[in-house]
């Protein structure tokens, strides 16, 4: 079975959700050693001994948001919420390598993930301003909460 | 200063939380125990007699059952209608004749979806290729193969509306312009599948549903296609939706699960992958053919306009062909023309069934109208924009009547353009067009002027079909308040993204002087709910917006009944302020919340004697204007708002390789009183990007052998974060007469204008080439060729 | 959209691999899967075993290997993009691969996957193709090593024996004044190309052109060189006016068709408009580099 089929259907991991199944959309975006990638183009016996983070691996704790999932409620970077774990994620993994990106870095990293709902902007107004708390704070953002169950 | 308290500022929408989380419930989180899955045996021919045999599929590991068409009719009634047309009746799966290459002819469920798939391959259909037609204009022709044998020909609607003194007005013009464009058939193709899961109880005989569905009426269909009393289908609300922008009707998925968990006394769920989403599932769109002439004078004033709406709906039709009925509540556009012949043309052909999409028919209707006043001013040698500032409705118009019957309620037009223009100018933009022009590249100026009818309504049902004698069209909300003091509010369908709990939360806290976000909002089923009709027609604003405003009315009102009886003063001297009730006259006299909650809960001896005890309101709201069928000659009240947009796009195009790059984008919005700017802001952004993706990439294209050949997202192209550039959004408020705090609907708003303005800047690049595009999506490499091909003769 | 049944293998070795390769028909390799999986999704590709040798590290290196640049078949993609020896010695790599899937494609993918499995709109075959790039690939009998212009022999099909393995691709580095180019054109940016094109140029102390390559790629099935254009232009000063006429007499060569994303006529057009574009910027910045 994919990974994705994987995380959501045997470890109740469904935060990261099925769009196309095929590589295109982004949906099932998670990061594995930190880096983004598409957890419907592997196979979860492929994913044996990394470190995979999901979404839910993101939050501080029960009830509070990391600071990018704050920015994403700031700035209205969603409406249905289908594509955003995977949008986090993917600006995640962005913020890792680049904590001060250009709007035109922030459009690159999300251009892999589609979102029908917001047109984008609010998504890479959220990116932006997460980026921008993040550096005020000096704290890195890879310090955030990973791995699986 | 703003008027309100918390209404139009710029809260957060408080359902953003459990989404940045994970913690959304979509259809393919709700799992059972013992749940089952359904994979699709699909027809690969675009029409065909079918045979199926299920023998070797029953026989493969893990399989609990094969379901054929047969079977399934046998056991259920046909999907709604719409139209008034019996010989065309519509059900999940193929029953005896396949109409679509990738209709559904056989449904296998297994314990897993994977087994369902390998036990599909196994399914052995014979198929017997019948004569099949993918053309609408071949479709009309009397001499085409009828999709439906029994229903006679391809027509499924032909109707022609005339409104006011068309010929007359025709022949008092001196100028006359005629103009074929085509929409393609595009969708708004949310990245969540259409999924739904159903689970029967046979000890209370309940059917417990939980979907992916935005469709009025939902629960009622279900239960008269499955012969059930409504009272017998739970459908959870819920769920939530990963968009839907109008097309998630569901109902043969739904009707297809709800039989088999009954048959089968298992859950049974059904998440379409995106090839049974693609080709046969409610992911396509209008494919539309319009013909419009218009009559005008030497300003450019146009006096009268003729359209033809031919519609290709595909192998069947459900809700999609009243896609040309909702059209007509704004088919003047917002322009003045004193009178309109309109002919809807729906036709069958053997393609995908064609569902309803954001808008319901407006924004291919405005593509060409718009395209229209462009060549109206070309051909007068006119400015583009001048023209329509001739032609648009003045606001000492308001309110305006247009011929087909429909009021609009308000507007300012001429101040919306005004206001992006003093953002940029006019003049401004022309220059920067022409400085990408003297680069080397073609450009253009694309500008837009489109309404977005909103509130809802289904007085295109009557319209279209005499024998549904439908006018009302409600939505209701419910408020309790508990012994605690705390309030929960309820809302009676499910969303996909609008932000709809945040909308209860702000009208209700508005009215009640309270934090909206102490207010829970909660969705209970259909059983438990009071009426509503959906998310669709951009209505939840003004509708769920106005129950919940006049819910908490009643609420606020019971309470000063509560404390002007307990203070011992007439009402109209009990004053009402943030949760608490004083006496205008000595104001330390007062009752807080607490204090009038206690009452209501506990102290019967204290209440009114006509006064319920407890605090629990609620209110089922109709349309505003609505209630009235159409006359005779088909005049009706659509939609009781109208929403504003004015588009302006530079753009430019790679002369050789056709590529078009967005330069610049404006847009001024007018929908009134704004709830919430965020919720807004996303909703235009999205819809512009929509009508990106509509002008520029996305087509459901067919071979001529009726294959699908855009069946997966590689082909199937839609704007990413590349595709879609910033956008200046300027905003006007014309508030609406007729609603509670003057608000409009936005639910549509970018899609009904984009691809509009994008077809006018693509057709400014290339005037000077002498070409004009008329249709979409507009490619890239079929414009290079056309460009080329121009190049070649000159 | 869920792959037919299969066994999975993870070979410790390449001999191992190749070995489990040659005992089972349908078995097939699979690396980063990023276009294997989608394949097997859609029940397109029906492997009956999967032999992942995504985790032999043996196959996944960058390294200077004489006069050239070798890459193990297995090197990730984001790997070859980040590697300085990459961005330091095989500039056109460098520059094209940003522009190979998406970032999370190219986190998985592998130069061997996207070149085994020769789409002919894969940017990585039309950097091979270009370069000269020698393939060397291993079943249970031998080594053996294949040119790049031998390797792919229509869409999505190439030289490589079924039972064989990819296990290194070598580019030659070029000495001197180098320039290079790319472009490609797609419905948006990431897509599938339409067209495609990429040139490599080297100057001499004197401004003429010493070597020349120009490769199109994704408009007809296996990535093509515009040979003409190159001996017109080798040994001479280039101009803008003959790069336009070299490209433009030897565009008309190449045999594009059509799609439902665009004509052959459009193919040859944007082709050469591509090459030349790519052209010229591969002159422009010979002009103004610093030897190799």
């Amino acid at each position: 079975m994919t990974l994705l089929d994987c995380l959501r259907d045997n470890l109740g991991l469904t935060g990261a959700h099925a769009g196309c199944e095929h590589g295109v959309c982004g949906a099932c975006t998670i990061l594995i050693d930190g880096v983004a990638v598409r957890a419907c183009l592997m196979f979860a016996v492929q994913a044996d001994g990394v470190a995979i983070t999901t979404i839910e691996g993101l939050s501080p704790g029960p009830g509070e948001l990391s600071v990018l999932q704050d920015a994403f409620c700031e700035t209205h970077g969603l409406q249905c919420g289908y594509c955003t774990p995977a949008m986090i994620l993917a600006a995640h993994a962005l913020l890792a390598a680049n904590p001060a990106p250009t709007r035109d870095d922030i459009v690159e990293a999300i251009s892999g993930n589609i979102c029908r709902c917001t047109g984008y902007a609010q998504i890479v107004e959220a990116i932006a301003l997460a980026a921008e708390r993040m550096r005020g704070a000096n704290v890195p953002p890879e310090t955030a909460r990973g791995g699986s169950p | 200063m703003s008027r309100f308290r918390f209404v139009s500022s710029d809260r957060r929408v408080r359902e953003d939380r459990r989404f940045v989380v994970g913690k959304g419930r979509f259809a393919a989180d709700v799992m059972p125990s013992g749940t089952h899955h359904v994979a699709l045996v699909t027809s690969p021919h675009p029409a065909a007699r079918i045979v199926v045999d299920k023998r070797a599929a029953l026989a493969m590991p893990g399989v609990a059952y094969v379901l054929d068409g047969r079977e399934l009719a046998a056991a259920t009634q046909p999907l709604a209608a719409g139209l008034d047309t019996p010989q065309v009746p519509r059900r999940p799966l193929a029953v005896d004749v396949a109409r679509y290459a990738g209709e559904w002819v056989a449904a296998v469920v297994a314990d897993t979806r994977a087994r369902a798939e390998d036990a599909a391959e196994h399914v052995q259909v014979i198929y017997d290729p019948l004569p099949f037609v993918l053309d609408a204009e071949e479709a009309l022709a009397p001499t085409s193969p009828p999709v439906h044998a029994e229903h006679g020909s391809n027509v499924l609607l032909d109707r022609t509306f005339v409104w006011g003194d068309v010929e007359g007005d025709f022949a008092a013009s001196p100028h006359r312009l005629a103009l074929r464009v085509k929409w393609g058939r595009s969708s708004t193709v949310p990245i969540e599948t259409f999924g739904v899961v159903a689970s029967w109880d046979p000890w209370r005989e309940l059917l417990d549903v939980w979907a992916s569905i935005q469709m009025p009426k939902f629960p009622d269909q279900l239960a008269a296609a499955l012969r059930l009393p409504g009272s017998s289908v739970r459908v959870h609300n819920d769920v939530d939706v990963g968009g839907s922008y109008g097309v998630k009707r569901g109902i043969k998925h739904a009707v297809l699960v709800g039989y088999l968990s009954r048959r089968l006394g298992l859950p049974v769920r059904l998440i379409e992958d995106r090839l049974e989403n693609m080709q046969g599932g409610d992911a396509h769109g209008p494919e539309r053919l319009f013909d419009v002439e218009v009559a005008f004078d030497d300003a450019g004033v146009i006096r009268s306009l003729k359209m033809q709406a031919l519609d290709n709906v595909g192998a069947y039709a459900g809700r999609s062909p009243f896609q040309l009925g909702k059209p007509v509540g704004a088919i003047v556009g917002p322009y003045r023309i004193a009178s309109v012949q309109y002919r809807a043309i729906a036709v069958t052909t053997n393609k995908t069934v064609q569902e309803a999409v954001r808008a319901f028919g407006q924004s291919p209707t405005n593509y060409a109208i718009e395209r229209t006043i462009d060549e109206v001013a070309n051909r007068l040698g006119l400015d583009r924009l001048e023209v329509r500032r001739r032609n648009l409705i003045r606001r000492d118009e308001f309110p305006y009547t247009i011929p087909s019957g429909t009021t609009y309620d308000s507007g300012d037009y001429h101040a919306v353009i005004d206001k992006v223009l003093a953002r940029t100018g006019y003049g401004e933009l022309i220059e920067a067009r022409d400085r990408l022009r003297a680069d080397g590249r073609l450009a253009g100026l694309g500008i837009a002027a489109c309404l977005e009818p909103s509130g809802g309504n289904s007085a295109f049902e009557p319209l279209l079909n005499p024998k549904n004698t439908t006018t009302t069209w409600m939505d209701s909300c419910r408020i309790s308040v508990d012994l605690s003091g705390a309030i929960t509010a309820t809302m009676h369908t499910s969303s996909s993204g609008q932000g709809h709990e945040t909308l209860v939360g702000t009208a209700i806290g508005e009215v009640l002087e309270v934090d909206p976000d102490r207010i829970r909002v909660v969705r209970p089923d259909s059983l438990e709910s009071l009426p509503s009709n959906s998310p669709v027609g951009s209505r939840m604003a003004i509708m769920l917006g106005g129950a919940a405003f006049h819910a908490a009315h009643k609420l606020k009102a019971k309470l000063i009944a509560i404390a002007a009886h307990d203070l011992g003063i007439p009402p109209d001297r009990a004053i009402y302020r943030e949760g608490g009730v004083c006496d205008a006259a000595t104001p330390e006299r007062r009752l807080g919340w607490p204090d009038l909650v206690t009452i209501a809960h506990r102290q019967f001896h204290r209440l009114p004697p006509d006064v319920e005890p407890g605090l629990s309101v609620s209110h089922v709201m109709q349309v505003p204007t609505g209630g009235t069928l159409p006359t005779a000659d088909g005049r009706v009240q659509m939609y009781p708002c109208f929403s504003f947009e004015f588009h302006l796009v530079l753009l430019a195009i790679d002369p050789e390789l056709g590529r078009t790059e967005i330069a610049r984008y404006l847009v001024g919005h007018d929908c009134g009183t704004v709830i919430n700017p965020k919720i807004v802001r996303g909703m235009t952004m999205g819809g512009i990007a929509h009508g990106i993706g509509a002008a520029l990439y996305e087509e459901f294209a067919h071979d001529e052998h009726g294959q699908l050949v855009t069946q997966t997202f590689m082909d199937y192209v839609m704007p990413s974060s590349h595709e879609v550039p910033p956008v200046e959004i300027v905003h006007h408020a014309t508030p609406s007469p007729h609603t509670v705090f003057g608000q409009k609907g936005s639910g549509e708003s970018g899609y009904l204008g984009a691809p509009a303005a994008i077809a006018s800047a693509v057709n400014d690049a290339l005037r000077p080439l002498g070409i004009s595009v008329n249709r979409t999506p507009i490619k890239m490499a079929w414009l290079s060729d056309l460009i080329a091909e121009v190049k070649a003769r000159s | 959209m869920k792959p037919a049944p299969f066994e999975y293998s993870r070979p410790a070795d390449v001999a191992e691999a190749c070995a489990t390769l040659a005992a089972d028909d349908g078995a097939r390799v699979i690396a980063g899967g990023q276009t294997l999986v989608p394949l097997m999704a859609m029940r397109v590709a029906r492997p009956t075993r999967l032999v992942d040798i995504g985790r032999i590290a043996d196959l996944a290196f960058v390294r200077q290997d004489d006069s050239a640049v070798a890459i193990g078949a297995v090197t990730r993609q984001c790997v070859i993009e980040r590697h300085p020896l990459v961005a330091a010695r095989l500039r056109l790599l460098a520059k094209v691969l940003p522009w190979v899937g998406h970032a999370a494609t190219r986190a998985r993918g592998t130069i061997g996957g996207s070149l085994a499995n020769a789409d002919p709109a894969a940017e990585l075959s039309l950097v091979a193709v270009t370069l000269d790039a020698t393939l060397s690939f291993r079943d249970a009998a031998q080594a053996a090593e294949i040119a790049a212009a031998d390797f792919f022999t229509g869409a999505m099909t190439t030289a490589l024996p079924a039972t064989a393995c990819l296990t290194a691709v070598r580019f030659p580095v070029w000495g001197g004044r180098i320039g290079t180019g790319f472009h490609e054109v797609n419905a948006r940016r990431s897509d599938f190309a339409f067209a495609a094109a990429a040139a490599q140029l080297a100057l001499d102390p004197d401004g003429t052109c010493r070597r020349l390559a120009i490769g199109v790629g994704a408009v007809t099935e296996i990535p093509v060189r515009l040979r003409r254009a190159e001996q017109a232009l080798i040994g001479t000063h280039p101009s803008a006016a003959s790069m336009r006429a070299a490209v433009h007499d030897s565009i008309g060569e190449v045999e594009t068709a059509s799609d439902l994303h665009a004509s052959a006529a459009y193919r040859t057009r944007a082709a050469g408009a591509l090459a030349l574009r790519a052209l010229i910027d591969a002159h422009e910045e010979a002009i103004t580099c610093a030897p190799n």
